[in-house]
């Protein structure tokens, strides 16, 4: 008896192992989405999920992936990183090894991005982050590829922006030390201006960890350090309470912040604290035309809001990967020598006309695009206000 | 000069806080010598639920059934919350802790850190990962003194953590239960024998920390809007390392030990680059302990302890 079940399950078992050989039909394209849907910032794994939805939506109306004449059933893997770094070096491992993705679209902020993407190397996975601005995330690793411009990009545009705009000399930085995306944009950030304005026009140049909630004692100093302006690259949940309690304690200056604060949710958190401020970003949803307003539209049709910039990024993310599997031209069946050929392909991808506007890439894998400033409206919507172009 | 008042009116305000979670910590500490690590997680279960009734009472208003100005909302809120956080206290007292009253202790330690992943996560499943906003019951009103900038919310968290410490310090000095909770923290052993339940203290002692901290989770809302389910775990640490640099089970030394905790993060922050703000604030923290092992108002373990 026991052995009779012993055979059973060693039938069963070796059955699964060699399954997917041996019935022929194309083999599903597995695309792993390596998402924060919970922890710090769930607002950005909603987007990346809700867009990854929407082209598959599309993949699936048209039949199925079709590369080299074959249609191949496309699925998606969505795993959850809880915004944590170990947990997207985790998430990528078992998406590698155990779900075999051929691709791998995330994760979305540096600070998972940049560990993540070590992983994706070493194992000789494409993977493209559409959101990391961080130059590390694709620095040395050619598998790696990103859907945004970057930190050094992004630090000079503001810059620039807060000088022609208001003609500001004294700058204060706010940021969160313990993360990577804050802390590089900060650091580049400083550099811009004080190239600008001379060494030291960066008067105040202060710095909390995760999960703080009480600024008061930053923004005292920042306060009395004369600053004319405060630039702060935070995520949605800090802004809110960084704005707050600066008006609080008397600042009435500008507040200007990074791609970080395009989130739905910067407004809802914050309310009328930010109205009137500014900052960088991908893609402006308001006046957008032409295919941008068509992805907006659809999307705010079945979700109930307008897209902020991760879901278009990772929509332009997922065409990116689309292009390159496509254009590989055959797929072996053998995922390594897939992953291998579709990094190719996206490596040589050299223009790429998506939703936040066209890109070239690089020799890093880092896309050429321009940024987009915008402001927050007095009804509390982000309204495109300058376009900055490298 | 008008920096230094600016910081101390912050540091009074940041201060409240872990002074009102320390309570709960130090009184459980004190008299049943439990390390509750849940503490934090119900400060955050009793933000929420002060988010949970001051909406609801919100939208009563809104629909015309009673009216009420924003601060009464604002009281009811506070009210209600600590009523039901206490029932909270008082279930996670029973489920967690008294089952392991016998056990060793390192078993009823980790029994609050299980407790804590259970409601995070619990609150995780039920709300979603999403923040939510605390509605602003309170329109802020900046006052400006001379420079100091003081807003009429501070104020307000100042003196509610203030009154409520005040209240907790007669309870236990004037009425015949506080008496009751000083002579368990005496000998828990020994005192039940002269018929005071040790159930019924034990439950008491959950219910006011319990209370104490949806307090301070509602204040903390009213000053900083943004709530999320891991927003106990480090607070509830740092109040920890109060309730323990007060001296065990002292009313006084936790309350003074919550402010200190506050004054010196704020002010660190305000001398050095606020990078080092944590490393030099605890650093300084574990200087006092070794010279004080027992915290300002602790006695050593063989002498007899109070309350």
């Amino acid at each position: 008896m026991r052995k009779g079940l012993f055979l059973v399950v060693v039938t069963l078992v070796v059955g699964f192992i060699f399954s997917p050989c041996t019935w022929g039909a194309p083999k599903t394209i597995k695309i792993g989405i390596n998402a924060p849907i919970t922890g710090d910032i769930p607002k950005v794994g909603e987007g990346t999920k809700y867009a990854a939805q929407m082209w598959l939506e599309d993949i699936k109306a048209a039949g199925g992936l079709d590369v080299g004449g074959t249609k191949y059933p496309v699925e998606i893997v969505i795993e959850d990183n809880e915004a944590k770094a170990e947990s997207a070096v985790t998430t990528n491992l078992k998406m590698i090894t155990e779900d075999e993705v051929l691709v791998i679209v995330g994760p979305q902020s540096s600070k998972q991005a940049v560990p993540a993407g070590d992983v994706a190397e070493n194992y000789g996975t494409p993977m493209i982050s559409p959101w990391s601005t961080n130059p590390d995330t694709t620095k040395d690793r050619p598998f790696v590829f990103r859907g945004c411009f970057l930190d050094p990009f992004q630090g000079p545009v503001l810059a620039n922006f807060i000088k022609e705009e208001f003609g500001f000399t004294k700058a204060a930085v706010l940021y969160d030390v313990a993360s990577d995306y804050p802390k590089g944009l900060a650091e580049y950030f400083k550099e811009a201006w004080e190239k600008i304005n001379g060494k030291g026009s960066v008067v105040a140049f202060e710095s909390f960890t995760t999960k703080d909630a009480d600024f008061s004692s930053q923004l005292s100093k920042i306060i009395r350090s004369g600053a004319e302006v405060l630039f702060t690259p935070q995520y949605y949940n800090e802004v809110a309470l960084i704005v707050q309690q600066a008006h609080e304690l008397g600042w009435s200056n500008p507040i200007v912040g990074s791609d970080s604060w395009g989130s739905a949710e910067t407004v809802e958190l914050c309310g009328k604290n930010c109205y009137g401020l500014f900052f960088s970003t991908h893609y402006a949803a308001a006046g957008a035309k032409g295919k941008t307003q068509e992805f907006i539209e659809r999307y705010e049709k079945k979700y109930g809001y307008v897209p902020d910039d991760v879901a278009a990024l990772t929509w332009d993310s997922l065409g990116i990967v689309q292009a390159a599997i496509q254009s590989t031209g055959s797929l072996t069946g053998n995922i390594e020598k897939d992953r291998q050929s579709v990094r190719d392909a996206m490596a040589g991808v050299k223009e790429y006309e998506g939703i936040t506007g066209k890109m070239t890439f690089t020799e890093e894998g880092d896309p050429i695009k321009c940024a987009v400033i915008v402001r927050i409206s007095e009804k509390g919507e982000f309204e495109f206000y300058k376009s900055v172009c490298p | 000069m008008i920096f230094f008042l600016q910081n101390l009116v912050n540091a009074l305000q940041w201060g409240s806080f872990y002074a009102l979670i320390a309570l709960g910590y130090s009184m459980v500490y004190g008299i049943l010598m439990l390390f509750n690590f849940a503490h934090g997680d119900i400060f955050m279960v009793g933000a929420y639920i002060g988010f949970g009734v001051a909406t609801g009472l919100l939208a009563l208003v809104s629909t015309g059934m009673i009216t009420a100005p924003n601060w009464m909302i604002l009281v009811l809120t506070i009210l209600f919350s600590m009523i039901l956080t206490s029932f909270v206290g008082m279930i996670v007292e029973r489920v967690g802790y008294r089952p392991l009253r016998d056990a060793p202790r390192a078993s009823a330690a980790i029994t609050g850190l299980m407790i804590g992943i259970i409601l995070e996560t619990g609150n995780l499943i039920l709300l979603g990962a999403r923040r939510v906003s605390f509605p602003a019951l309170i329109q802020t009103e900046t006052y400006n003194l001379g420079g100091v900038y003081i807003t009429n919310k501070k104020i307000m968290i100042v003196v509610v953590s203030l009154a409520l410490m005040l209240a907790l310090h007669q309870f236990v000095q004037r009425t015949k239960w506080g008496m009751a909770m000083r002579a368990m923290a005496y000998d828990y052993t020994v005192v039940p024998l002269m018929g005071v339940s040790i159930n019924t203290i034990a439950r008491l002692t959950f219910a006011i920390g319990s209370a104490l901290a949806a307090a301070a989770g509602i204040l903390f809302g009213v000053a900083y809007p943004v709530l999320d389910p891991y927003m106990g775990i480090v607070f509830g640490w740092k109040a920890f390392v109060a309730a323990i640099l007060g001296g065990r089970g002292s009313v006084l030394g936790a309350t003074l030990a919550g402010f200190l905790l506050g004054f010196i993060e704020i002010f660190v922050a305000m001398i050095f680059p606020s990078t080092l703000r944590d490393l030099i604030a605890y650093s300084i923290i574990l200087l006092i302990l070794v010279f004080r092992p027992h915290g300002f108002f602790g006695e050593p373990y063989s002498a007899r302890l109070r309350l």
